[in-house]
């Protein structure tokens, strides 16, 4: 086309009406490709309704069976179709919070490093390292958690925390049975592994969009490294290390895979962290394909529409704190 | 200079300084080592049962030699079928976002929505395939996996996209339009070319994502102990195989998987690296 346009302008053999025509051609090809783009990005909200109405439609016979009652039934039994949904939602909840307690501080310092202390040349091996570690699959996770972390566990760091634990009062039941590897506090483990590069690598990028002027101020008034980081640029970078948060959270909320090996899919709620569990994901990624009877599959996708809903919050949360960051600092 | 203005207060802060900076370093070494745990052990286990047979041969039943062409051949075919249903859509969007409704209201609900896309569970998106394709058609197929997977494809493709195209400055767009040339022509023929390496690592991206993706095929694709290209069919995966082969009791079939494991892991770092190669020479000169 463009050279249709070209050869109208400069050869100047084309009649008055044939340009017109060529210039209509052009004005519609235009219009048409703008058309066209605007519909594929609907069709991005497209794709987020249809998951949402999916999701509800799959669940409805479970949704009208069991109402809101689901949210806090404990029993799972297939055979009696009995469904509850709270032993999978606790254990969601407490791994990605033993994941979180981890690699929230573990990734802070690792983006301090990065940003303050680390020498220019090994900055960015160094970061790129990290993001190796977030370009893993999830599945590599759960076969090294399996044949490698888990007995690891079993064998030198269960027995230590349950020997060392036993006898204080709260945390004995917290680290109480027997080293069975698998399990939750395996799980939540895992999970910080595999948040942690998403926490680094955006709290680094939120540190370095400091204004150098306030750290060189702070710096100036003679303050450490350390009270420049912890009354300057964290201050400043709230919002977005709480975005960042946010971010591997809703990561480790919907994490299946390496979960899937490593949580003992257990139905109950147990008060040791030792113990095996399951979580939203783990349950479906286990049962779905087995899910005998239309009650059966369709309290899995209720499973799965809560995960989906919870996920939705948390990093829509996150957006809008990283989105409130960005308009301070003006990028 | 210590030792002159070593007040109490002073030695504290340094005190308190040296402690945190070193807790940074260990912090560095401790997420460091996963990396150097998780591929030696990969490579280790991965490499010792590496051979030929692994690329010639089918799944074994339990107990018997074999391979993982069957799973390596269903997981190209459904990678490619994803990238090519995702990439131009993904691409299309983005353009709307960058070209031609920079400033609209819906490139931003579009935007947050993406974001949003780009890191919710693969899990879901398996059940939201499953209820539009497995449920309607009746069977598992190797569709309704490449359907998932591109799922997961569009909104990474959109993000660099859009990103990508908003780098090229403005003075370029300007120049074209001052010789006459429509929107679409200038988008195609300039925005896209000044684009073209950042766009080519999101795709890139996308296909490291999606290689390594289990959940949404384990009840979309299923799985196959055969020999299938019938995408009407179940087809076995790399990562659904893996899932399989691991949780088994069988030492050759956990020898397979750790094999696979490799060969996936890989894949992924390879082509994360020439993503990040290419996306360092666009940044450079």
């Amino acid at each position: 086309m463009v050279d249709v346009a070209l050869q109208g302008g400069t050869v100047q053999v084309a009649v008055q009406m044939d340009r017109a025509k060529v210039l209509q051609r052009l004005r519609l090809g235009d219009a048409a490709f703008r058309q066209i783009t605007r519909a594929a990005a609907i069709v991005v909200l497209v794709i987020l309704g249809g998951i949402i109405v999916s999701l509800v439609y799959g669940a409805w016979p479970a949704l009208r069976t069991f109402g809101v009652g689901f949210l806090f039934e404990e029993s799972w039994n297939p055979v009696t179709e009995r469904f509850g949904a709270i032993a999978p939602i606790y254990g969601t909840v407490v791994t990605s919070l033993i994941a979180m307690l981890i690699a929230v501080p573990v990734g802070l310092f690792i983006a301090l490093f990065l940003t303050e202390l680390c020498p220019m040349w090994l900055r960015r091996p160094i970061g790129i390292a990290i993001e190796l570690l977030a370009g893993i699959p999830s599945i590599i996770y759960g076969i090294w958690g399996l044949f490698v972390f888990a007995p690891f566990l079993q064998q030198y760091v269960q027995p230590f925390l349950i020997a060392a634990f036993g006898n204080i009062p709260v945390l004995s039941t917290l680290f109480e049975g027997p080293p069975y590897g698998i399990g939750i506090l395996t799980a939540g483990l895992i999970l910080a592994i595999m948040v942690l590069p998403f926490i680094t690598s955006i709290s680094r990028d939120v540190f370095e969009a400091v204004p150098p002027v306030l750290k060189e101020a702070a710096y100036g008034l003679g303050c450490t490294t350390w009270e420049v980081a912890r009354y300057v640029v964290l201050p400043y970078t709230r919002v977005g290390v709480i975005g960042g948060v946010m971010l591997g959270l809703g990561r480790a909320l919907g994490e299946t895979m390496a979960v899937t090996f490593v949580i003992g899919n257990a139905h109950r709620i147990s008060g040791s962290i030792m113990a095996p569990g399951t979580t939203i994901s783990a349950t479906i990624a286990n049962e779905f394909t087995e899910a005998v009877g239309d009650l059966y599959t369709s309290a899995l996708i209720e499973l799965g529409l809560i995960l989906f809903l919870i996920t939705f919050i948390v990093l829509a949360c996150a957006r809008l704190m990283l989105m409130r960051l960005n308009a301070r600092i003006g990028v | 200079m210590a030792s002159r203005t070593a007040t109490p207060l002073y030695a504290k802060r340094r005190r308190r300084n040296a402690i945190n900076m070193g807790l940074a370093l260990a912090a560095t070494a401790f997420g460091l080592s996963w990396l150097v745990l998780i591929l030696g052990v990969l490579l280790w286990n991965g490499f010792a049962g590496l051979s030929l047979a692994v690329f010639t041969e089918m799944t074994p039943p339990p107990g018997a030699a074999g391979g993982l062409l069957n799973p390596i051949m269903g997981s190209l075919i459904m990678t490619t079928i994803a990238v090519v249903l995702g990439t131009p859509l993904g691409i299309l969007a983005g353009t709307y976002m960058a070209e031609y409704g920079r400033y609209d209201k819906l490139t931003s609900v579009v935007r947050f929505i993406n974001d949003i896309l780009l890191s919710a569970p693969s899990i879901v998106i398996g059940l939201f395939v499953y209820e539009i394709m497995v449920a309607r058609m009746g069977h598992f197929s190797g569709w309704a996996g490449a359907v998932s997977l591109a799922v997961i494809v569009v909104p990474v493709v959109v993000r660099t996209t859009e990103d990508m195209l908003t780098l090229v400055p403005d003075t370029l767009r300007e120049a074209a339009a001052s010789i006459g040339l429509p929107r679409a022509l200038m988008i195609s023929k300039i925005a896209y070319r000044a684009a073209r390496a950042g766009m080519v690592t999101g795709v890139l991206l996308a296909i490291a994502r999606i290689s390594g993706e289990t959940a949404p095929l384990l009840f979309t694709a299923l799985n196959n102990q055969f020999w299938s290209l019938d995408m009407n069919a179940p087809v076995a995966s790399l990562p659904v195989v893996i899932f399989q082969f691991a949780l088994s009791p069988y030492k050759d079939w956990q020898s397979l998987a750790w094999t696979g494991a490799l060969i996936i892991t890989l894949a992924v770092l390879t082509l994360s690296i020439i993503a990040r190669l290419l996306a360092a020479k666009r940044k450079s000169p």
